[in-house]
C-alpha cells in the first residue's frame, strides 16, 4: 500500500512554515464558493476551523451529536492555554516552547508539526482577545499569565479555571456568525456513522439523526474531522459521556492510518474512583499543582490509619510527609510533566501509602493559603475548589484535597501528514483526534493551543493545497453506487445489534472493556499484561455481539444505539492500543513499559528501535494490521534523556 | 437509599406525556442524580423483554461532561431547576442531599421556546439563534492587533468573566414563570459590552439579541430573580438591569442618528 509521505517541507525546522505559506497553492473566491467542506466536531478544533473555512468562502457543513456546537468537549478543560508571547520576560520564545512540547512528548513528536505549533500560538492569543475571550488580566490592563507542568516559564493564558470553555465560546461565536450568514449550515444531534470514499477520495459522511434514527448522506469535496480523542475505550475517564472514537474508527477501517495508538495520557489530579455506579472522573486542573503540595504519608502505619479513617491528613506533623514530587524532582517539584506525576503517585499507592481507598495522595494548601491568604487561592481556584465540595463533600481549603490519577487524554489518532491530511486523501484530522503534536506525553494547557492552531491557522491554508485541484469536480449527488453503499452498511450495522436481543446491557460491557484497558494497558504495562489484554478482548468482542441487549426502537431518539455502536468501535480500537503497546518495547511519556526503566524507575526510552510513529493500516476484519514506521528525524533537538530532577 | 421516583414520560414531540412512577433502591448517597438514573435506567433493561411499553424503556435525558461545564443536561427536579441545591447543574446533584425514602419529582424544562423532544429531553436551540443574532463581535479569523495592545480594566475583565460562565443550560428560562431568557441573553450582552472589543457594535447586538428573543417565544421579566437563584453559575441579575440600559442607549442613539441622517 502507500508509502507514508509526511510532506514535511525542506529546509531549516523555523522557516519550514513560512516558506509553505509563501509558496502554497491557493483557491480563488469565485472558485471557494463551488467547494463544499464537512467538518464533523464542533469543538475547538472544528468549530474554529468550520468558521475560518466559512470566512474564506467555502460552504461548509458542520456536525455534531449534542444539541448545541457550544456542548463539545472542549469545553471542559480548566487551566489554560500556552502561548510563546513572553510577556513576563522570562527568558520564554517560538523556540523555548518549541523545546519544551517536543521533550515533553518525550521525542516521539514531529520537530516540523510542533514548531508551527509553537509559532502560531501567538496569534491564537490576539485572536481570541479580539473575539472578546475574558482572560485574566493584571491590574494595569495587560494580561495575566501562570505556569503549568513541564516548563520553567509562564507562558499560560487563562480565564479562572475555565479556560476551555471560554476559547470554545469563542470559537463557537465565530461559528455562529457564519451560521447566520448562511455560509456555514449546522446539522446537530448527529452521530457519523461512515467515511464515503469515491475514487479513492473522501467525498462525504453517513451520519444517524438521532431524534428520528434516520440515516442521512452527506456531501463534501473534503471532509475534516474534528471528534477529539478515544479515552472513553476505558470507560472511566474525563471525557464527556458522549466522547466517542467512532468517526476516527470508521476513517481508519476505510483505509486511514492509526498512529500511536497506546499514547495515553493518564493525568495526575484527578478526584478518586468512590464506587461502581460511577460513570466517569472529575479533573482537577493541573494548575492546582502551583499552589498546592502533593504527599502523602511517610509511615505505613500513618497510610493505613488514614485509610481507616483514625487519622486526619491535618494531624499528620510535617516531618512525617513525604513529598515525593519535591523529593524526587527537586528542579520541577510538583510541576513535573503529566506522566512522571502519575506514575510517581502510582508507585506511592502501590507501595502501599495510599489514602483514601487506598488509590489517593494528598493535593494540599495550606501553605499557599498562609503564604498568600485564602482569598488569593479562592480568585484563582474557586470554582475548582467548589466543584471538589459537590462531587466529594468536603471542604479542600480546610483540608488537603484527595487525588489519583485518571485516563484523560489522547495522544495518538490518525495519522496525518504535515498539512493535517490523513493517508486517505481529502480526509483531514484535526486537534486531539490526530496523533501530530505532543508525541507520547502531552503537555499541560497545550491541547487547547493545538485544537485552535490546527483549525484557526494551519487547516484554513493546507487544505487549499488540495482544494486548488478541485475545483473542477463538481459536486456529486449522494444517490451514487459509493453513498448508497455506505448507507446500507450503516443502517446493517445499527440492524444487527437491535437482533442480537441478549441480555446484558451497553453499559456492561462498557465496564468490561474499560477494567481489561486499565488494568492490563494503563498507567504501567507489560509484555504479559498486554497480551493478556488481547485474549481477552476478541473475546469480550464475541460476547458483546451475541449477548448485547438493546432496548427501544432505531426509528426514534434512543442512546442505547448511539452508545452501542460506539461501545462496539472501543471494543476494536483497544485491541490497537493494546497491539501497539506490546509493539513499542520502550518506555517513553506515557507509555510505560514496567520492563523498561531504569533502576530509579524512571522510564527508559530506546531511540535506537523506536524513534518512529507506529502507523497502523487497517487490513480486514480478522486480519492483523500493518505498522508502517515513520521515521522520526530530529534537526534541531537533540535527542536526551527527559530530565525533571 | 430506597426512593420513589415520578418522571415524565412522553415518546415523542408529538404525543401526550404522563407522568410514570418508579421504584429504586440501594442507591448510594454519594452517588450523582444521574448515576441515580442510569442505575434505574441499567434496571428497566434487565428487568424488561421486548416487545416492551416505551415506559419501560430507559428515561431519556439530556447529559455530556458530567462536570458542570457543558450545559446539556437540566432536569425539572421537584420543583427546580437542577434540584435542591445552590449553584449546581443536575449532573453535579449528588443524592447526599435527598432522604431515604423520599418521592422525587422529575420533569423536563418546560417553555414554548424549549419543546420537548422526548421524555425529559427539550430542544434549546433558541438559544443558538439568540447567539446567531450577534453574540459575537464580528471579528474573521487573522489580521487581529496585539492581545496586548486592548487593555482592559481588571474589574471589567472580572465582570465579564461572571457574566461570560453562562453555560447556556436553560435554568434561567425554567426557573421563571414567564420563560423568560433575559439572563442569558443578558450575560452575553453584559460580556461583550463590558469589553473594549465588543463596544464597537453593542448597540446593534443588543437590538438584534433582544429581537430575536422576543421572536422565539420566550417571555419578558418581570424582576422575580428566580432565575439568578436557579443559575447554576450563579449569573448576576445586574446583567439584566446592564441589558437595559444598552438597549435604551441603543434605541434613543439610534434614533438621534437616524435624525441626524433626515437632516433635522
Amino acid at each position: 500500500m502507500t508509502q507514508l509521505n509526511s510532506k514535511v517541507p525542506t529546509g531549516p525546522v523555523p522557516l519550514m512554515w513560512s516558506n509553505y505559506k509563501a509558496t502554497c497553492k491557493l483557491v480563488n473566491p469565485a472558485n471557494k464558493r463551488k467547494l463544499d467542506i464537512i467538518v464533523v466536531g464542533t469543538g475547538l478544533a472544528g468549530a474554529s476551523a468550520a468558521a475560518s473555512l466559512a470566512e474564506l468562502g467555502y460552504n461548509v457543513k458542520i456536525f455534531c451529536y449534542q444539541d448545541s456546537p457550544r456542548r463539545a468537549h472542549s469545553i471542559a478543560a480548566q487551566g489554560g492555554i500556552n502561548a510563546a508571547k513572553n510577556y513576563q520576560n522570562d527568558g520564554d520564545s517560538v523556540y523555548r516552547l518549541f523545546v519544551d512540547t517536543i521533550k515533553g512528548g518525550d521525542y516521539r513528536a514531529r520537530e516540523s508539526n510542533v514548531y508551527r505549533l509553537a509559532e502560531v500560538s501567538n496569534a491564537i492569543i490576539d485572536q481570541c482577545v479580539a473575539q472578546g475571550v475574558p482572560f485574566a488580566r493584571e491590574y494595569g490592563g495587560l494580561l495575566d499569565n501562570r505556569s503549568f507542568g513541564g516548563a520553567q516559564v509562564s507562558r499560560t493564558f487563562y480565564a479562572r479555571g475555565q479556560t476551555g470553555q471560554q476559547l470554545l465560546l469563542g470559537a463557537y461565536s465565530a461559528l455562529s456568525r457564519q451560521i447566520a450568514k448562511g455560509t456555514v449550515t449546522l446539522y446537530n444531534r448527529r452521530d457519523m456513522l461512515d467515511v464515503v470514499l469515491v475514487d479513492g477520495k473522501a467525498r462525504g459522511i453517513i451520519v444517524r439523526n438521532l431524534i428520528t434514527g434516520e440515516i442521512e448522506k452527506y456531501f463534501g469535496h473534503a471532509v475534516v474531522l474534528g471528534t477529539g480523542g478515544y479515552g472513553n475505550a476505558y470507560y472511566l475517564s474525563t471525557n464527556a459521556m458522549g466522547s466517542n472514537a467512532s468517526p476516527i474508527w470508521k476513517a481508519y477501517k476505510k483505509g486511514a492510518f492509526f498512529a500511536n495508538p497506546c499514547f495515553t495520557q493518564i493525568h495526575p489530579t484527578c478526584i478518586p474512583v468512590h464506587g461502581d455506579y460511577q460513570s466517569k472522573l472529575t479533573l482537577m486542573s493541573e494548575s492546582l499543582r502551583n499552589d498546592g503540595r502533593i504527599w502523602v504519608p511517610k509511615k505505613l502505619e500513618d497510610a493505613e490509619k488514614c485509610r481507616n479513617k483514625q487519622l486526619k491528613a491535618n494531624d499528620i506533623p510535617e516531618e512525617d510527609r513525604d513529598y515525593y514530587l519535591e523529593r524526587r524532582y527537586p528542579a520541577f517539584g510538583n510541576l513535573v510533566p503529566r506522566d512522571v506525576a502519575s506514575r510517581a503517585a502510582k508507585e506511592r499507592c502501590d507501595a502501599g501509602y495510599g489514602v483514601g481507598s487506598g488509590f489517593a495522595v494528598y493535593l494540599d494548601f495550606a501553605d499557599s493559603i498562609k503564604r498568600l491568604g485564602r482569598e488569593t487561592i479562592e480568585a484563582r481556584y474557586g470554582n475548582l475548589f467548589q466543584m471538589y465540595e459537590k462531587i466529594v463533600n468536603e471542604n479542600g481549603y480546610e483540608s488537603p484535597m484527595m487525588i489519583y490519577p485518571a485516563v484523560h487524554y489522547t495522544m495518538g489518532g490518525i495519522w496525518v501528514d504535515y498539512n493535517l491530511m490523513t493517508s486517505i486523501p481529502g480526509l483531514y484530522a484535526l486537534g486531539e483526534c490526530n496523533f501530530s503534536d505532543h508525541g507520547a506525553n502531552r503537555l499541560g494547557a497545550s491541547a487547547l493551543m493545538q485544537g485552535l492552531a490546527d483549525g484557526y491557522f494551519v487547516l484554513p491554508y493546507t487544505i487549499a493545497d488540495y482544494l486548488a485541484g478541485e475545483i473542477h469536480t463538481k459536486r456529486i449527488p449522494t444517490d451514487t453506487a459509493e453513498f448508497n453503499e455506505a448507507e446500507k452498511n450503516a443502517k446493517n450495522t445499527v440492524e444487527k445489534l437491535k437482533a442480537i436481543k441478549g441480555k446484558q446491557s451497553v453499559d456492561v460491557f462498557h465496564k468490561k472493556l474499560g477494567k481489561i484497558m486499565w488494568e492490563y494497558c494503563g498507567m504501567g504495562r507489560n509484555e504479559e499484561g498486554l497480551k493478556k489484554a488481547l485474549e481477552l478482548i476478541p473475546q469480550l468482542k464475541k460476547e458483546f455481539w451475541q449477548d448485547l441487549k438493546l432496548p427501544g426502537g432505531t426509528d426514534e431518539f434512543n442512546p442505547e444505539i448511539e452508545k452501542a455502536g460506539r461501545v462496539a468501535d472501543f471494543i476494536e480500537l483497544s485491541e490497537l492500543i493494546v497491539r501497539d503497546g506490546l509493539n513499542r518495547r520502550e518506555s517513553c511519556g506515557g507509555h510505560f513499559r514496567e520492563e523498561m526503566q531504569t533502576e530509579e524507575g524512571e522510564a527508559k526510552r530506546d531511540d535506537e528501535n523506536f524513534a518512529y510513529v507506529a502507523a497502523w493500516e487497517y487490513k480486514g476484519e480478522n486480519a492483523e494490521p500493518e505498522l508502517h514506521k515513520e521515521q522520526l528525524e530530529f534537526k534541531e533537538i537533540k535527542l536526551a534523556t527527559r530530565n525533571y530532577k | 437509599m430506597d426512593l420513589t421516583l415520578k418522571i415524565w414520560r412522553q415518546k415523542n414531540a408529538k404525543t401526550k406525556g404522563e407522568f410514570v412512577t418508579y421504584q429504586i433502591s440501594g442507591i448510594s448517597p454519594d452517588c450523582s442524580f444521574l448515576e441515580m438514573l442510569d442505575q434505574m435506567n441499567e434496571k428497566l433493561i434487565r428487568e424488561n423483554d421486548e416487545p416492551v411499553d416505551f415506559r419501560k424503556c430507559p428515561v431519556s435525558f439530556d447529559h455530556d461532561c458530567r462536570e458542570g461545564i457543558c450545559g446539556m443536561c437540566g432536569l425539572f427536579i421537584n420543583g427546580r431547576p437542577h434540584g435542591p441545591d445552590e449553584a449546581i447543574t443536575t449532573c453535579q446533584l449528588h443524592m447526599r442531599k435527598f432522604k431515604d425514602g423520599d418521592t422525587i419529582v422529575i420533569e423536563p424544562w418546560r417553555s414554548r421556546a424549549f419543546p420537548i423532544i422526548k421524555d425529559l429531553l427539550v430542544d434549546r436551540s433558541a438559544f443558538d439563534k439568540i447567539i446567531q443574532a450577534g453574540g459575537y463581535v464580528n471579528v474573521n479569523t487573522g489580521g487581529v492587533p496585539d492581545a496586548n495592545s486592548i487593555l482592559i480594566k481588571k474589574n471589567n475583565a472580572e465582570l465579564a468573566m461572571d457574566a461570560a460562565a453562562c453555560i447556556g443550560c436553560g435554568a434561567c428560562v425554567a426557573a421563571c414563570a414567564n420563560a423568560s431568557a433575559m439572563l442569558f441573553v443578558s450575560a452575553k450582552v453584559s460580556q461583550l459590552a463590558l469589553l473594549p472589543q465588543g463596544k464597537v457594535e453593542s448597540k446593534e447586538r443588543v437590538q438584534k439579541m433582544v429581537r430575536t428573543m422576543d421572536k422565539l417565544g420566550f417571555g419578558n421579566c418581570s424582576n422575580t430573580y428566580a432565575c439568578e437563584f436557579e443559575c447554576p453559575k450563579s449569573v448576576n441579575r445586574s446583567n439584566i438591569a446592564r441589558m437595559n440600559l444598552e438597549f435604551i442607549i441603543a434605541k434613543t442613539c439610534t434614533e438621534k442618528e437616524t435624525v441626524r441622517i433626515a437632516g433635522v
